[in-house]
C-alpha cells in the first residue's frame, strides 16, 4: 500500500478546512483561491444547454449562488447527517431543505437540489471531495487517507454517516476524532505535559464539551457531553425570525414565500451577528421587494437578551460532563475555546462563570483560530496514525463513547451494557435465550441514549440471532459481544456457545446507507483513475506555469523592475528559462518545482511592486498570495497559492 | 456476563507461526501483536487477585500498555494486526475501567471468586430496586417509608406547581444521613478488603459473604440517595 501523507478534515457545519503536519506544526492548506476555510455550501450549476448531467460546485462559489437561485443551493448538511425522516422535521422548518418526495420512513432521506436528488452523506462527500482537491494541488501528489471531524456528542449514525461520506469522496477514514479532543490535541502539543483541561466547542450547528486529563502525552478524554443541534445556525435562525416577524408587521410582506429574499434577510442577520461581537450595535437595513426598507438597530444588550436561552443551553452539559469526570470547576486548570460562536463576548461571559475562571485569575485560551484549530487538531492525530514522526510518537488520544449503550429488555427498559464517557474501543458481553421451545431466532434491539425507556432512546439497530438449532426453551446459549471500535462506531458479532455455532446475524442499522448503496454513490469513480489524475496533474501544473510565466514576460514594463540589481534580474530570467524548458514535458513536478522556483525568485520584484501602504500587510509573502489579496489592484505575476511541493 | 473475550487462543503465533504457551500480548519471537486470551482483568495488568489496588501504578500501566495496543499505533497495519489491536484495546479498556472504580473492581472480583452478586450495577433493574419492600435491608424499613411518603408528596407538591420548604429541609437531611450511611458502608468494605487480601480460605469465605452483603446494602442506599437527588433536583 502506498504509504502517502494523511491529512486531517474539520467537515463543519458552516466551513470545513484541510490541514496537514508541516515538520512540527499542523497548518491549514489553502484552497485555488487562498482560502482557508472552505463554505459546506453545495450548488448544482444550471443545466447544461446540450443536456448532461449538471455540475456541481462547492464552497464560496456555491455560497454565491445561494441568493440567485436558492433552490440549487444547500448548506448546514451536517444536521441532517445519521437522521431519520421523523428526526429532521423540526430542521425543516428552519432551514431550505426540499426533502424529496419519495422517501420512505426507515431509509435515509434525499434532498432536491434542483433537478436532482442527494442523500446528506452524499452532499458531504462533495465538501470533502473539493477539500481532498485542495490538498492534492497542494502537494502535487494524491491524497486517499484521511481523519475526518465530527462533535463528539455525535451518536453512531451520524459517525457511520460521516465515513460514508468519506468514502463517497474517495477517501479512506483512518479515524473519526471528536472535534473537541482534536482542539486539546492542537494546544497540547506546545503545552504543559499534566493538567485537566476542558473544551468548550459552539459551532456552527453543534456545542461539545470535553474534559481531558493530560498526562506524558497522553489525552485522555474523562467525559464529553453536549447537544448536536445547538449552534450559531440557532442565533441566525432567531435573529432571521424576528426580522421576518418584523418585516411581516410593519410592511404587510410575508418573505417567507420568497427563498431569494429570507436568504438575504439571513445574510443580513449573520453580518449582524458578527459585527455584535466587536461593536455595541448593528442594524438590518435591506430593501424589501415592494421597494420599502426594513431598518432596524439591534444593540449589543438586546442581541446578548435574545441569545440568553440558546447559549444557557450549553450550561446543562458542561455541568454534567464536570460531574461525570468526578470533579469541581475548580479542578480545571485550563478551558479551550472552539468554534466560531465562541467569539461572541457573552459566550465567554458564561464560560466564565460555568468554570469559575475569573475569581481564579484563569482567562480561556483563545490563543488559536477558533475556527482553524479542530482542523490543525485533526492533522496532528492525522500525524499520530501516519506514524513515523518524531513530534507525535509520544501522543496518543483516549477517546471515550459520549452515550451510553443499551438494549431493549423486557417493557420497553433499556438495559445499558456500555455506559456513557468509557475508554473507546470498548466492549461488553451479553448473553440470550430463547422464550418458546424450539425457537430458532431471538430478536436484539440496540438503542443509544441516557434514558430509561428504549422508545426515549435512540434506536441504533435491530437485529436477528438466525439459525440458533431447535432446543427448549431457555437451553440455548447465545452470546453477543458488543464493542464500540476508536472511531465511536458499533460492531456486533453472536455465537450460540451450546452447539458452538456461529449465530448468523445481519445488523439493520435503523437509519443508514447500506454498504451497496454508499458504493453506488462513490463520486464519479472515474475521475479517482491513475491515469485520469495524472492527467489532471500535468494540466493544473501547466496552467499554473502559464500564469506565471505570463507575468514575468511583462513584469520589464513595470518601475518596480528597475529597482532590482543586475543579479536578481538574472536570477529570474534563469528560473523563467528552466520553467520555459520543462514546461512542455510530461512531469508535473518538475513544472512545479519550476513554477515554484520562479515565484520564489520574483518575490522581492512582488514587494517593491506593492505601494508603501500594503507593503506592510503583505511583506514575507510571495507575489502569488500577495496578487490574491489585493485582487485587482496589482499585476500579480501569478494567482497561486505558495505551495510546497515534495 | 464477565466472561472475558474468549476468542480461542492460538497455540502459535498469527504471524510467525512460532508456539507459545504463556498467553501474551505480542508474540517473544516476532514481536507482532497477538489476539486477546482468555485472561481475566486483573491478570491483564498482571495483578493478583487482591482487592486492594495501587490506583497511580494501574494507570501508569494503563497508559504504558495503550500506547503498545491502541489502534491508533496500527492505523496503517495489515488487517489481522489492527483487529487485534481492536479487541486487546477493548480488553485492555474494559479492565481497566472495571479495576479503576472499588465498587465495579470488588464486584468484578467477587465474582470471579464464584460470589452471586446482584445485577444492578450495569442499570438493568433499576426501576424494580428500591421499589421491593422485601429488599429493603431491615435496621431502614422506617426509614425508607417515610422518605418515600416525603418523596410522594413532593413530587405531588411539584405537579401542583408548588413549593414546601419543610419538606425539602427534611429530604435533605435525609439525604445527608444517607450519605453518612453510605460512607459507613464504604468503610466496612475497606476493611474487609485487607481482611480478605490477607487472609486464608476460611477468612475469605467469611468476608466474601460479609462483602456481598455490604453491596446489596450500598446498592440499596445508592438508589435512595439517586431518588432523592433527582426529586430535589427536578
Amino acid at each position: 500500500m502506498a504509504e502517502g501523507r494523511v491529512v486531517g478534515i474539520d467537515l463543519g457545519t458552516t466551513n470545513s478546512l484541510v490541514a496537514y503536519m508541516q515538520g512540527e506544526a499542523p497548518v491549514v492548506i489553502p484552497g485555488a483561491d487562498g482560502s482557508n476555510l472552505v463554505p459546506s455550501v453545495v450548488a448544482l450549476d444550471p443545466l447544461p444547454a446540450g443536456g448532461g448531467r449538471p455540475t456541481v460546485t462547492v464552497g464560496n462559489t456555491a455560497r454565491k449562488a445561494l441568493i440567485e437561485t436558492p433552490e440549487r443551493v444547500i448548506y448546514s448538511v451536517k444536521r441532517l447527517m445519521g437522521r431519520g425522516l421523523e428526526e429532521i422535521h423540526d430542521e425543516l422548518k428552519m432551514f431550505p431543505f426540499r426533502l424529496a418526495e419519495d422517501v420512505e420512513a426507515g431509509e435515509v432521506p434525499r434532498i432536491k437540489l434542483g433537478e436532482l436528488k442527494f442523500t446528506p452523506p452524499e452532499i458531504s462527500a462533495y465538501v470533502l471531495r473539493q477539500l481532498k482537491r485542495n490538498a492534492e494541488r497542494f502537494f502535487g501528489e494524491q491524497v486517499t487517507q484521511a481523519v475526518i471531524t465530527v462533535p463528539a456528542y455525535f451518536n453512531d449514525a451520524q459517525r457511520q454517516a460521516t465515513k460514508d461520506a468519506g468514502r463517497m469522496a474517495g477517501l479512506e477514514v483512518l479515524r473519526l476524532v471528536n472535534e473537541p479532543t482534536a482542539a486539546a490535541l492542537a494546544y497540547g502539543l506546545d503545552r504543559a505535559k499534566v493538567g485537566t483541561i476542558a473544551v468548550y466547542d459552539l459551532g456552527g450547528g453543534t456545542f461539545d464539551i470535553s474534559i481531558l486529563k493530560l498526562k506524558d502525552g497522553i489525552f485522555e478524554v474523562q467525559s464529553t457531553n453536549g447537544d448536536t443541534h445547538l449552534g450559531g445556525d440557532d442565533i441566525d435562525n432567531l435573529l432571521l425570525a424576528i426580522a421576518l416577524d418584523e418585516i411581516h408587521a410593519e410592511h404587510g410582506i410575508d418573505l417567507r414565500a420568497h427563498p431569494s429574499a429570507v436568504q438575504a434577510v439571513r445574510k443580513a442577520a449573520i453580518e449582524a451577528k458578527i459585527k455584535l461581537s466587536t461593536e455595541p450595535s448593528a442594524s438590518f437595513n435591506i430593501e424589501l421587494p415592494n421597494g420599502d426598507r426594513y431598518q432596524r438597530e439591534i444593540p449589543r444588550a438586546v442581541f446578548e437578551l435574545l441569545i440568553e436561552p440558546i447559549l444557557e443551553r450549553t450550561a446543562g452539559p458542561c455541568k454534567q460532563a464536570i460531574a461525570d469526570a468526578g470533579i469541581t470547576p475548580e479542578e480545571i486548570d485550563e478551558v479551550v475555546l472552539v468554534g466560531g460562536s465562541t467569539r461572541i463576548p457573552a459566550v465567554r461571559q458564561l464560560v466564565d462563570q460555568i468554570f469559575h475562571l475569573a475569581p481564579r485569575g484563569k482567562k480561556p485560551h483563545i490563543e488559536l483560530n477558533p475556527d482553524e484549530v479542530v482542523a490543525l487538531g485533526a492533522a496532528v492525530q492525522a500525524d499520530i496514525l501516519a506514524g513515523d514522526s518524531k513530534t507525535t510518537e509520544e501522543m496518543l488520544l483516549l477517546d471515550v463513547t459520549p452515550l451510553s449503550l443499551g438494549i431493549e429488555a423486557l417493557g420497553g427498559t433499556v438495559a445499558r451494557i456500555i455506559e456513557r464517557n468509557s475508554t473507546i474501543p470498548a466492549s461488553a458481553t451479553e448473553h440470550f435465550t430463547t422464550g418458546v421451545d424450539g425457537q430458532t431466532n431471538v430478536a436484539i434491539h440496540v438503542v443509544q441514549g441516557e434514558r430509561e425507556l428504549a422508545s426515549d432512546c435512540r434506536s441504533l439497530a435491530r437485529f436477528d440471532l438466525k439459525g440458533i438449532p431447535p432446543m427448549s426453551a431457555g437451553l440455548p446459549r447465545i452470546e453477543v459481544r458488543f464493542l464500540i471500535d476508536a472511531d465511536g462506531i458499533l460492531q456486533v458479532t453472536a455465537r450460540e456457545q451450546r452447539s458452538g455455532q456461529a449465530a448468523e446475524i445481519e445488523v439493520k442499522p435503523t437509519y443508514g446507507l447500506t454498504d451497496e448503496q454508499v458504493e453506488g454513490m462513490i463520486l464519479d469513480s472515474f475521475d479517482h483513475a491513475e491515469e485520469d489524475f495524472a492527467k489532471r496533474l500535468l494540466i493544473e501544473a501547466r496552467n499554473e506555469a502559464e500564469t506565471i510565466l505570463t507575468a514575468v514576460e511583462r513584469a520589464p514594463q513595470n518601475p518596480a523592475w528597475a529597482l532590482l540589481s543586475g543579479e536578481e534580474q538574472a536570477a529570474i530570467s534563469a528560473a523563467r528559462g528552466k520553467l520555459e524548458a520543462v514546461k512542455l514535458g510530461s512531469d508535473p513536478a518538475a513544472i512545479r518545482d519550476a513554477t515554484l522556483a520562479l515565484d520564489q525568485a520574483t518575490r522581492r520584484f512582488a514587494e517593491l511592486m506593492m505601494d508603501a501602504a500594503v507593503t506592510t500587510a503583505i511583506r514575507g509573502k510571495t507575489m502569488g498570495v500577495a496578487g490574491e489579496e489585493l485582487g485587482d489592484a496589482v499585476t500579480a505575476p501569478h494567482a497561486m497559492a505558495p505551495a510546497e511541493f515534495k | 456476563m464477565f466472561k472475558v473475550l474468549d476468542s480461542a487462543v492460538p497455540i502459535a503465533c498469527w504471524s510467525c507461526s512460532v508456539g507459545h504457551v504463556e498467553s501474551t500480548l505480542f508474540c517473544p519471537h516476532c514481536s507482532k501483536i497477538q489476539p486477546p486470551s482468555g485472561s481475566d482483568f486483573f491478570h491483564v495488568f498482571g495483578l493478583d487477585h487482591l482487592f486492594t489496588i495501587d490506583l497511580e501504578a494501574l494507570e501508569t500501566e494503563f497508559h504504558r500498555l495503550s500506547r503498545k495496543l491502541h489502534p491508533d499505533r496500527y492505523a496503517r497495519a495489515g488487517e489481522i494486526e489492527r483487529q487485534w489491536s481492536l479487541a486487546d484495546t477493548a480488553l485492555l479498556n474494559d479492565a481497566y475501567r472495571t479495576l479503576k472504580d472499588p465498587i465495579s473492581r470488588t464486584e468484578y472480583l467477587l465474582k470471579l471468586e464464584g460470589a452471586e452478586i446482584g445485577e444492578e450495577f450495569s442499570g438493568k433493574d433499576r426501576a424494580a430496586n428500591g421499589k421491593d419492600p422485601s429488599r429493603v435491608p431491615a435496621d431502614l424499613l422506617e426509614e425508607v417509608f417515610d422518605l418515600n411518603m416525603q418523596l410522594e408528596e413532593m413530587r405531588m407538591a411539584r405537579k401542583m406547581g408548588e413549593e414546601d420548604p419543610s419538606l425539602t429541609a427534611s429530604l435533605t437531611d435525609a439525604k445527608k444521613k444517607f450519605d453518612i450511611l453510605m460512607d459507613a458502608v464504604d468503610q466496612d468494605l475497606r476493611r474487609q478488603w485487607q481482611v480478605w487480601d490477607s487472609g486464608d480460605d476460611a477468612v475469605r469465605a467469611v468476608s466474601q459473604k460479609k462483602m456481598v452483603a455490604l453491596l446489596d446494602r450500598r446498592r440499596y442506599l445508592n438508589n435512595l440517595v439517586r431518588d432523592v437527588t433527582e426529586t430535589l433536583g427536578a
